[in-house]
């Protein structure tokens, strides 16, 4: 993935974040993740069916990547089991550290292949995927 | 001015983030190596001397503070490990024996979470209330609004001499008097006051203060607990420990020293202590005066140039130290502090750990730059150049 398509992803998903809206009750599950670091701070509201992830959505206040990362994050998990939402979760991970990863299972997501070079952005963009882990470990 | 003097500045680095720490100057770096390779000894072990200079020169310190403080004596200067420390032992220590219930605690709504959070903890624990005085439109303290918030049950005022958001400065003094004719305490967090103007503690006529010395150019670890005397003999010690006991056989019998040793138990931060010596000295052979004339007239620049810039925000137009908060309309202000590390420039972006200052102000995260004497106009172009361009941030935000 070339540099200004990465770009692109990142600033569309951050002017035009998917779900973002607050979903209290309705069936959804509510964690919040934050980071010690710094003051992103978003809410992540996930909806379980059975195995299921029916629908995520989120709202709080974060910088460009953490913002763009948890819309990107919502786009590919949607409609995904707990399981593949974790193996995803995992290979995000690997990505952000730098190690060796599975990059065609993260389509979209590869945006953010470079985050491991900035050490203080990392945590930003590893900020919804830890909150939607929480969720899924927590209704198992 | 004066950069010569630090040097981390010989780096191609633009620090602006003087109210988080403020950079080391040459002498308190060799000062304290000094102590580390001639005569690291411990303290208060005279027999021998090398242990005898590390009194000398710790002792040597806490006359600099009464000094530097114009304090009564020597028993009021209690080395701390910073004003987080003093304040906690000032709520747990002192306050904790003294409040009953439903006595009040007034606040403000701007103060740090070191001078909120040991008071919320007293309210929790002994059924005290929390208070705050209301916030003028400048998020300004006047002794009219404190007036209106003083009932009978009102027993401490705490609050900071200048705040670490907005930089205004309180009214001390008024204060103080005003408190005291009502027989109320007063506590005051001279954190971000220390760099700027000069604290009297008998003229201001305060009960206890804290401060850190790494905020005027000491090392970090270090700070200073000053009470007036009569007060911290009823301090209770957070720490038992070593240095701080005469003698105990049992629990019934355990003797303290007088103070101000009682209340520094354990081995000292002694290379800490030593190195804020040296920076109070270097601070005042520059002086007050020289240092807040450099402040105001390099904020005032700033202002003048960041005004024209119709989508920067300022929250603090008015600030009476180097502070000037601010937000870029439509982008958070932690990728602006992103996009202006790009050019080794150091900005906070957040709520400065005044969390609950967002609901007066209305906004709860804002790009923070506070200046110190060794910012340049040279500096504040190179920031103005970047933040005029509007589409560079976006574009390199990220």
């Amino acid at each position: 993935m070339d540099n200004e398509t990465k770009r692109e992803i990142i600033m569309e998903n951050y002017t035009h974040p998917l779900n973002r809206k607050r979903m209290d009750g309705c069936g959804y599950y509510k964690v919040n993740t934050n980071n010690a670091s710094c003051i992103d701070n978003i809410d992540i509201y996930v909806k379980f069916e059975n195995d299921l992830i029916k629908d995520i959505t989120f709202e709080g206040e974060a910088c460009a990547i953490s913002i763009s990362a948890t819309s990107v994050m919502i786009n590919n998990l949607i409609g995904k089991t707990k399981e593949e939402a974790l193996e995803f979760i995992k290979e995000f991970e690997q990505m952000t550290e730098g190690k060796t990863y599975n990059s065609e299972l993260l389509k979209d997501a590869n945006a953010y292949n470079d985050i491991y070079k900035q050490g203080n952005r990392k945590t930003c963009a590893t900020l919804p995927f830890r909150g939607l882990q929480k969720a899924i470990l927590e209704n198992k | 001015m004066n950069r010569e003097d630090f040097p981390l500045l010989k780096q191609d680095i633009i620090y602006f983030d003087n109210s988080a720490t403020s950079l080391k100057p040459k002498c308190v770096i060799d000062k304290i190596a000094d102590y580390y390779t001639n005569y690291s000894a411990n303290a208060h072990r005279g027999d021998y001397d090398l242990s005898f200079k590390v009194d000398q020169e710790y002792e040597q310190t806490r006359t600099l503070v009464k000094d530097f403080l114009n304090a009564k004596s020597l028993e009021e200067i209690i080395f701390t490990s910073g004003t987080t420390e003093s304040l906690n032992m000032i709520a747990h220590g002192f306050f904790e024996d003294l409040l009953e219930p439903n006595d009040e605690i007034l606040l403000t709504t701007s103060e740090h979470a070191s001078n909120v959070l040991p008071w919320f903890r007293l309210a929790n624990k002994l059924g005290v209330k929390i208070n705050y005085i209301p916030l003028d439109d400048n998020y300004y303290v006047t002794l009219d609004n404190l007036k209106k918030v003083v009932t009978p049950q009102t027993k401490v005022i705490s609050l900071a001499g200048i705040t670490n958001v907005i930089g205004d400065k309180r009214p001390i003094k008024e204060i103080t008097e005003y408190a005291h004719a009502h027989n109320i305490f007063v506590v005051v967090d001279a954190a971000q006051m220390i760099p700027h103007m000069r604290v009297d503690v008998s003229d201001l006529d305060v009960d206890f203060l804290a401060f850190s010395g790494h905020k005027i150019c000491g090392p970090t670890g270090v700070g200073v607990l000053y009470g007036k005397k009569e007060l911290l003999e009823h301090l209770e010690p957070t720490n038992l420990g070593g240095g701080m006991n005469e003698s105990f056989d049992s629990p019934d019998q355990v003797y303290l020293k007088p103070l101000p040793t009682r209340l520094e138990a354990g081995t000292p931060n002694i290379a800490g202590v030593i190195g804020l010596g040296e920076a109070i000295k270097y601070i005042e052979s520059i002086g007050y005066t020289k240092i807040n004339d450099q402040v105001h007239n390099l904020r005032k620049y700033l202002i003048s140039k960041l005004l024209p810039i119709k989508y920067i925000d300022i929250i603090n137009l008015e600030s009476d130290s180097g502070i000037i908060a601010f937000n870029v309309s439509n982008i958070f202000s932690q990728d602006i502090a992103y996009y202006l590390n790009k050019y080794n420039i150091c900005v906070r972006a957040g709520n400065h750990c005044a969390k609950i200052l967002k609901n007066a102000v209305g906004v709860t995260n804002t790009v923070r730059i506070s200046l110190y004497f060794y910012n340049t106009y040279e500096e504040i172009d190179n920031l103005v150049e970047l933040l005029s361009d509007y589409d560079k941030i976006v574009k390199e935000m990220i």
